[in-house]
């Protein structure tokens, strides 16, 4: 591990802390494939498919990047498709199924706003695997919020319906916001390595309000908040995600094509 | 399954110093949104440089029923086309 600043006490921290980031944009991606052939258009098939594969692609680096820090021998497919719940990392807001159209673009928005505050900021790694992966992933996810972003515009500005039922959606996403930002044991180990994600949300609150005020929608207040995504501890769509996914490499290990 | 979106026209320039070329159509509500469908669908795999769309309603075509009357008469006169002349020897860089 050449490349890497961390020594071997600091090892699993890292190889923890790219496991999560790696887990959020796997579980995302597995949850926007669910779409395919469902989307309102062909043309949103696309683009969902899209931004799932580049999720897909974020996670495999960072997936692989873990499993060589952790040095036990583990690659991406072992990571993704052999670990079981509690040992996944991701936070709560991409386990949230998929439900109408305007719940994932709220989901979307929320979540992309997030990755692009995370991956400017880890351009500035002193890790260079992470400031590379960074450097690449942040122009895509720009791109996937601002199809979030046109998206809850159209729906909560557009008719009575769409602005009530992209308004439910928002409520519906938003008690898994503060999660985004709690603070994360193996981020605070790597000063300088990772992002502290607390220091994160002002810069998404920005974003994030004047897209709400654009969309003519108010910011929930919600009375809960998910927590401990980043700790393994997950809400109960997770386990039913997780079979589906991993189901072929189960029944056939190390099947390839 | 009429979804009730306009069809858009796309055209797509692969690199700098070409004239965008079309590319084919698809739906969208709204041109915005039409550019990024034509992103999505039309330049995944390093294709373009630069997108136009254009509501296919807004282009006038001519119509099949015209081809006679528009075409026809180009194909008789030779004389339209440079290599009819021959070169006066003398002339020089023409």
């Amino acid at each position: 591990m050449s490349d890497s600043p961390a020594g071997t006490s600091s090892a699993a921290a890292l190889s923890t802390y790219a496991m999560g980031l790696g887990d959020d944009a796997l579980i995302l991606a597995q949850r926007l494939g669910e779409w395919i052939t469902w989307a309102p258009q062909i043309e949103e098939d696309v683009a969902l498919g899209n931004i799932a594969l580049d999720l897909l692609g974020q996670a495999r680096t960072l997936l692989n990047y873990a499993g060589e820090v952790e040095g036990a021998g583990r690659d991406e497919d072992e990571l993704a498709f052999l670990r079981d719940e509690r040992a996944f990392r991701n936070v709560w807001l991409v386990e949230i199924p998929n439900g109408d159209f305007a719940v994932t673009m709220a989901r979307q928005l929320l979540f992309s706003a997030y990755q692009c505050e995370l991956y400017a900021g880890l351009e500035d790694s002193i890790d260079v695997t992470l400031a590379g992966l960074a450097a690449k992933a942040v122009k895509e996810v720009y791109y996937h919020r601002d199809h979030a972003t046109q998206w809850v515009r159209r729906l909560g500005d557009g008719t009575d319906e769409s602005h009530a039922r992209m308004q439910a959606a928002l409520d519906r996403v938003w008690p898994y916001v503060d999660e985004l930002f709690d603070t994360d044991d193996a981020a605070a180990a790597l000063p300088g390595v990772a992002v502290d994600p607390a220091s994160l949300r002002p810069a998404w609150t920005e974003y994030v309000e004047r897209a709400l005020a654009g969309a003519t929608l108010t910011r929930p207040e919600p009375k809960w908040h998910s927590r401990g995504g980043r700790t393994g501890y997950h809400s109960e769509n997770l386990g039913h995600l997780l079979p589906e996914m991993q189901a072929l490499h189960r029944a056939h290990p190390g099947a390839t094509w | 399954m009429s979804t009730g979106w306009p069809l858009w026209e796309v055209f797509v320039r692969a690199r700098r110093g070409l004239a965008h070329q079309h590319v084919g159509s698809l739906h969208a509500p709204d041109a915005e949104m039409a550019l990024r469908n034509a992103r999505d669908v039309y330049t995944r795999r390093g294709e373009g440089v630069s997108l136009w769309v254009v509501a296919s309603a807004d282009i006038a075509a001519s119509s099949p029923e015209e081809k006679d009357p528009f075409f026809e008469p180009a194909m008789d006169k030779a004389y339209r086309h440079p290599t009819f002349y021959d070169v006066p020897e003398g002339v020089a860089h023409l």
